[in-house]
C-alpha cells in the first residue's frame, strides 16, 4: 500500500492557485498553498506550482499554457472557483496548449473554503488538502474526447402566454418546426385577460392577438391546446415527448369556428378560469372571442348530455356535423431536440389574507377580476361596477403587495403589482371620476417609463398612503362608515392610523409559481426554488438556460415580471435553442458508463437500476452492456457492480479513491491506519 | 481531549443539487467549519458503500452523504438506491463495530445552501461528540485488497 501512495509518478503536474482578487486571498494564504504544494507533493509528480491574481483573465490563462509547454506539463490544477463557473474556461486554456482538456482539474476554495470559513488558518489548511485531492485525483485522469449528440431540429414550446408565443414565433420564424402545446382550449396565457398593459396603456388584446393569429398560420407550428405532456424521455438533441391530447369532442377539421354551438347550448356555466368568476360561458365554449384556435371544447364535466345522456342541442344545430361525442384522448408522440419551458405563473389566493375580506365581503375585488371589469369585452362591458353590476364606486382603495412581501405569505416582491395598481388607479379615474386611493410600502417603478406614469397618475389626483392596510371591514363605527369598505391602515408618512371609507377594494395580488411547478419540474427533469419558480443555470449569466442541457425557461414560470421581460426571455430562450440547431450538434461531456465484459459475470444486478433503459443484457454471451448512447452517466450501476466490471469516466472509482486520499492528506502525512493497529 | 480534537469528514455531493447548495453557500457566504471536506459525484447513486468504508480506513472521522431530494432527482429515482445503501451501510457499521452515527444522509436540493451549512455544522458536532475514528480492526484501503485479504486467523497473527 505505501509503495503505491509513495511511487513518484512519471506524470508532471502544475498547480495554479488562483487569488481571486481578495476572495480567495482576503482569507487562505495562497502562497503558502502554492508553496506547500510545490514542495510538498513534489513526490506527486507537481514540478511547478503558482499563485496568481486572476487565473482566469487572460493573462492567468496564459501562464498555464506557457508552462504546459516549456515545463511538458501533463496536468494541471487549478484551485479555484467552482467548476460550474470556470471549468470550461481552464479545460480550454489546456487545450489551447496541446493538452487534452480532460486532464486538467478545477478545484473549488472559494465557495467551499473562502467564502464560507473565517479562521483563516483552518481554511489554508483546508485549501491545502482540497489542492492535494486535486492532485491526486489528476493522476488518475485520461484524455477523453467530448461526446457529440446531433440535434433534432424541432423544438417543443410548452405554454402558449405571451413568453412561449415569442419563443415559438422566434423560432419558426428561423424555419424550425415548433410544437406549442398548451393546457387551456386557447393560447394567450394571462396576457388575454388583460384589458390594458402598464405603462403606455395600448390594448393587450390589440397586441396580443396579432401573435396568436401568427402562431395559428405558421407553417412551421404545430399549435396542441387542451393538450398536457404527460412524459419526457432522451436528453438534449433528441428527447421523447408523450402529449396527452384531450378530447375537444369536436372534430376540428369540419368545424368552421361559427360559434352557433356556443350560442344554443342551454348550459351556463360561471367561468372562473378566464372571467375570474364574474362571468359565464357555456358548456361548450372557447374561452373568448378571438381564441385561437377557433374550434371550441365542450367541457364534459358540466355537458348536460355528458351528464344526463341527453341534449345533443349542438350537435342537431351544427351546420358542419363537427361535434363528436365519442372523441377520446389521444396520446401523440414528439421527436424534439430542444424544450422551452414557459409555463406562467397563478394568481395568489386572496383569501388566504383573511383580514383584507376576499370572497366575504362583496365588494372586495381581486387584481384579475379587476382587469375583466374593466375589458371592454368583458363581462361588463368594460363599466367599473360594484359586485351588484350597476352602482359605480365613489371611492375606491388598491391595497398593494397582497400576498407579496409578507412573511406569512411570500417573502418576495411579485415585480408587476406597483405598475398594475397605478394603472387601475389611472383606469378607474378616467373612467368613473372616482376618488382613487392607493396603499403601498413601497412604490418600484424601475423599468423604462414606468416612473414616467407614476408621476402621471400622481398628477391625476390619486391619494397615496405609505403603509400596509391591516384590515377591509365593513363594521362602521361612524355615519359616514355606515354602508361603506372601511380600510383601516397606519399612515407611516403621517405617522397616525387612519381609517378610510371606500366602495370599493382592488387587492393587487401577487403572482405566484404553477400549483403543479414542481410536478412539472420533475417531469422536465430539473428544480425549483423553495419558492417553487424553476431554477435559472445562473441567475446573472445564463437566466434562461436550466441545469438539464436542451431544456430552457422562460416568461414567469422563472420568476415574476412583466410583458416586456417575459417577451425578452421567450426571444432570448429562443436564441439559445436556435444556435443549438444552427450548430447541428453538441459536444457532451463525456461522463458514460462502460462494461469490461470480461470481468462481468453475467449476474443482472445492474440491469435493473437504469432508469434511461442504456443497460442492455446478451443472453447468447451472458454479459451486460451499457449503450453510451442512452447513458446519462449517473453511475449508480458502477456503484452496484460487486465485480468492479463497470466503471465510468470522469468519475472512476480510481479517481474518487485518489481524492479522497488527496483530502485526507493520507498521500503524504497519515500513516495508513493500519499499521499502529497491526503490530 | 475532546476539546482539541477537530474532526475531518468526507462529504459526498451530487453534481445537480447538493454541489450546487454548496456553492450557493458560499456565493451567499453562509458560515460553516472548516473540517468537511467535499467530493462531487454526479449522482448520490453513484455512492459506492465502499467509499465511506474507504474514507473511514483513510482517516476520517465521519462520512456526509447528500443527493436530491425523493422525487427530484437529477437521473430520475437513483437517489433511492443512495437512500438503501445508506440504511445497509448503518447496519453494516454496526455490525464492524463503528458507530453508525459517523455518517450521515442530507436531501439538499440546489436552493437549499443554508440548510446544507446547517447540516454540516451539525454533523461537525455529532463527529465531535463521538470522538476520533479509531477502528478496532484492520481496514482494506483499496479494492483491489478485498479481493485477496487475508484468513482471519493468519492476520491475526501478523
Amino acid at each position: 500500500m505505501m509503495s503505491k501512495i509513495n511511487h513518484s509518478t512519471a506524470e508532471r503536474v502544475g498547480v495554479y492557485v488562483c487569488h481571486c482578487g481578495s476572495n480567495i486571498a482576503g482569507v487562505i494564504d495562497v502562497e503558502a498553498v502554492a508553496k506547500w504544494a510545490a514542495e510538498h507533493l513534489k513526490d506527486r509528480g507537481v514540478v511547478i506550482a503558482r499563485d496568481y491574481k486572476f487565473m482566469c483573465s487572460s493573462l492567468g490563462q496564459e501562464l498555464i499554457e506557457k508552462d504546459i509547454q516549456e515545463l511538458g506539463l501533463t496536468r494541471v490544477v487549478v484551485a479555484a472557483c467552482s467548476p460550474h463557473l470556470h471549468e470550461a474556461t481552464f479545460r480550454v486554456a489546456c487545450q489551447r496548449a496541446g493538452l487534452n482538456p480532460y486532464l486538467c482539474e478545477l478545484v473549488s476554495i472559494r465557495e467551499q473554503a473562502s467564502w464560507v470559513h473565517t479562521d483563516k488558518h483552518a481554511a489554508t489548511e483546508k485549501a491545502k488538502a482540497i489542492v492535494s485531492g486535486g492532485v491526486e485525483r489528476v493522476l488518475h485522469h485520461t484524455p477523453l474526447d467530448p461526446l457529440h449528440v446531433p440535434i433534432h431540429p424541432a423544438t417543443l414550446v410548452v405554454g402558449g402566454g405571451i413568453a412561449g408565443i415569442q419563443a415559438a414565433l422566434e423560432i419558426a420564424d428561423a424555419g424550425f418546426p415548433v410544437y406549442l402545446v398548451e393546457r387551456e382550449p386557447s393560447i394567450g396565457g394571462h396576457m388575454a385577460q388583460f384589458d390594458k398593459t402598464f405603462p403606455t396603456l395600448d390594448c393587450a388584446a390589440c397586441i396580443l392577438t396579432p401573435r396568436m393569429v401568427s402562431i395559428g398560420s405558421h407553417p412551421n407550428v404545430t399549435l396542441m391546446t387542451w393538450s398536457e405532456v404527460t412524459n419526457v424521455a432522451g436528453y438534449v438533441g433528441n428527447f421523447t415527448v408523450t402529449v396527452k391530447k384531450k378530447a375537444r369532442y369536436i372534430n376540428t377539421d369540419l368545424c368552421t369556428g361559427c360559434g352557433i354551438c356556443q350560442e344554443k347550448c342551454p348550459k351556463k356555466i360561471i367561468d372562473d378560469t378566464f372571467e375570474a368568476g364574474l362571468g359565464y360561458r357555456k358548456a361548450v365554449y372557447t374561452p373568448f372571442p378571438q381564441a385561437v384556435p377557433k374550434y371550441p371544447v365542450i367541457d364534459h364535466v358540466n355537458c348536460t348530455y355528458f351528464q344526463k345522456g341527453t341534449c345533443r342541442a349542438c350537435e342537431k344545430l351544427c351546420p358542419t356535423d363537427a361535434i363528436d361525442f365519442n372523441q377520446e384522448d389521444e396520446i401523440v408522440t414528439l421527436q424534439v431536440g430542444n424544450i422551452v419551458l414557459a409555463t406562467g405563473y397563478d394568481i395568489f389566493d386572496a383569501r388566504r389574507v383573511a383580514q383584507y375580506g376576499y370572497a366575504r365581503l362583496a365588494n372586495v375585488f381581486t387584481s384579475i377580476e379587476f382587469e375583466r371589469l374593466s375589458n371592454a369585452a368583458g363581462p361588463t362591458n368594460g363599466n367599473i361596477v360594484l359586485r351588484d353590476g350597476v352602482t359605480v364606486p365613489k371611492t375606491v382603495g388598491i391595497i398593494h403587495c397582497t400576498g407579496s412581501r409578507d412573511r406569512n405569505f411570500n417573502n418576495y416582491c411579485s415585480a408587476i403589482c406597483c405598475m398594475q395598481s397605478l394603472k387601475f388607479a389611472h383606469l378607474v379615474k378616467e373612467r368613473t371620476g372616482a376618488t382613487v386611493y392607493n396603499f403601498y410600502i413601497d412604490i418600484r417603478t424601475t423599468a423604462k417609463a414606468y416612473d414616467e406614469f407614476y408621476q402621471r397618475v400622481l398628477e391625476e389626483g390619486t391619494i397615496f398612503v405609505r403603509g400596509r392596510v391591516a384590515e377591509v371591514t365593513d363594521a362602521a363605527r361612524m355615519p359616514t362608515e355606515e354602508g361603506k369598505l372601511i380600510i383601516q391602515v397606519e399612515d407611516t408618512l403621517a405617522g397616525r392610523q387612519r381609517r378610510i371609507p371606500v366602495d370599493m377594494v382592488i387587492l393587487s395580488v401577487g403572482l405566484e409559481p404553477r400549483r403543479d411547478s414542481h410536478a412539472v419540474a420533475k417531469l422536465f427533469g430539473i428544480s425549483c426554488s423553495s419558492d417553487g419558480w424553476i431554477i435559472e443555470k445562473h441567475p446573472k449569466l445564463d437566466p434562461v438556460a436550466t441545469m438539464t442541457e436542451g431544456v430552457f425557461v422562460a416568461g414567469c414560470a422563472q420568476g415574476p415580471k412583466d410583458i416586456p421581460n417575459s417577451v425578452a426571455q421567450g426571444a432570448a430562450a429562443a436564441a439559445r435553442v436556435l444556435g443549438r440547431i444552427q450548430q447541428k450538434e453538441i459536444a457532451l461531456e463525456p461522463v458514460r458508463a462502460s462494461v469490461d465484459e470480461s470481468k462481468c459475470s453475467g449476474c443482472r444486478i445492474c440491469n435493473g437500476l437504469c432508469p434511461f433503459n442504456a443497460i442492455l443484457f446478451h443472453e447468447d454471451r451472458m454479459v451486460t452492456e451499457v449503450n453510451p448512447a442512452l447513458c446519462q452517466g449517473c453511475g449508480t450501476c458502477v456503484a452496484a457492480c460487486p465485480a468492479g466490471a463497470i466503471s465510468g469516466t470522469v468519475f472512476s472509482n480510481e479517481q474518487i479513491f485518489a481524492q479522497m486520499e488527496g483530502l485526507l492528506l493520507h498521500n503524504i502525512e497519515r500513516p495508513p491506519i493500519t499499521e499502529g493497529v497491526l503490530t | 481531549m475532546n476539546d482539541t480534537f477537530e474532526p475531518v469528514i468526507i462529504g459526498f455531493t451530487c453534481n445537480w443539487c447538493s454541489y450546487r447548495a454548496a456553492d450557493l453557500a458560499g456565493t451567499a457566504r453562509v458560515k460553516y467549519p472548516p473540517n468537511i471536506r467535499l467530493i462531487r459525484l454526479m449522482c448520490s447513486g453513484r455512492l459506492d458503500p465502499t467509499f465511506v468504508l474507504k474514507a473511514l480506513a483513510s482517516g476520517a472521522d465521519g462520512v456526509l452523504i447528500t443527493g436530491c431530494h425523493p422525487g427530484e432527482c437529477h437521473y430520475l429515482e437513483q437517489n433511492y438506491k443512495t437512500l438503501r445503501r445508506y440504511l445497509m451501510l448503518r447496519r453494516v457499521l454496526t455490525q464492524m463495530g463503528i458507530e453508525p452515527d459517523r455518517i450521515k444522509l442530507v436531501w439538499a436540493s440546489a436552493a437549499e445552501g443554508v440548510k446544507l451549512a446547517q447540516e454540516i455544522t451539525d454533523m461537525v458536532e455529532q463527529i465531535r461528540a463521538l470522538g476520533p475514528f479509531k477502528p478496532r480492526y484492520p481496514m482494506p484501503l483499496n479494492p483491489s485488497e478485498v479481493a485477496d485479504v487475508q484468513p482471519v486467523a493468519e492476520r491475526g497473527t501478523a
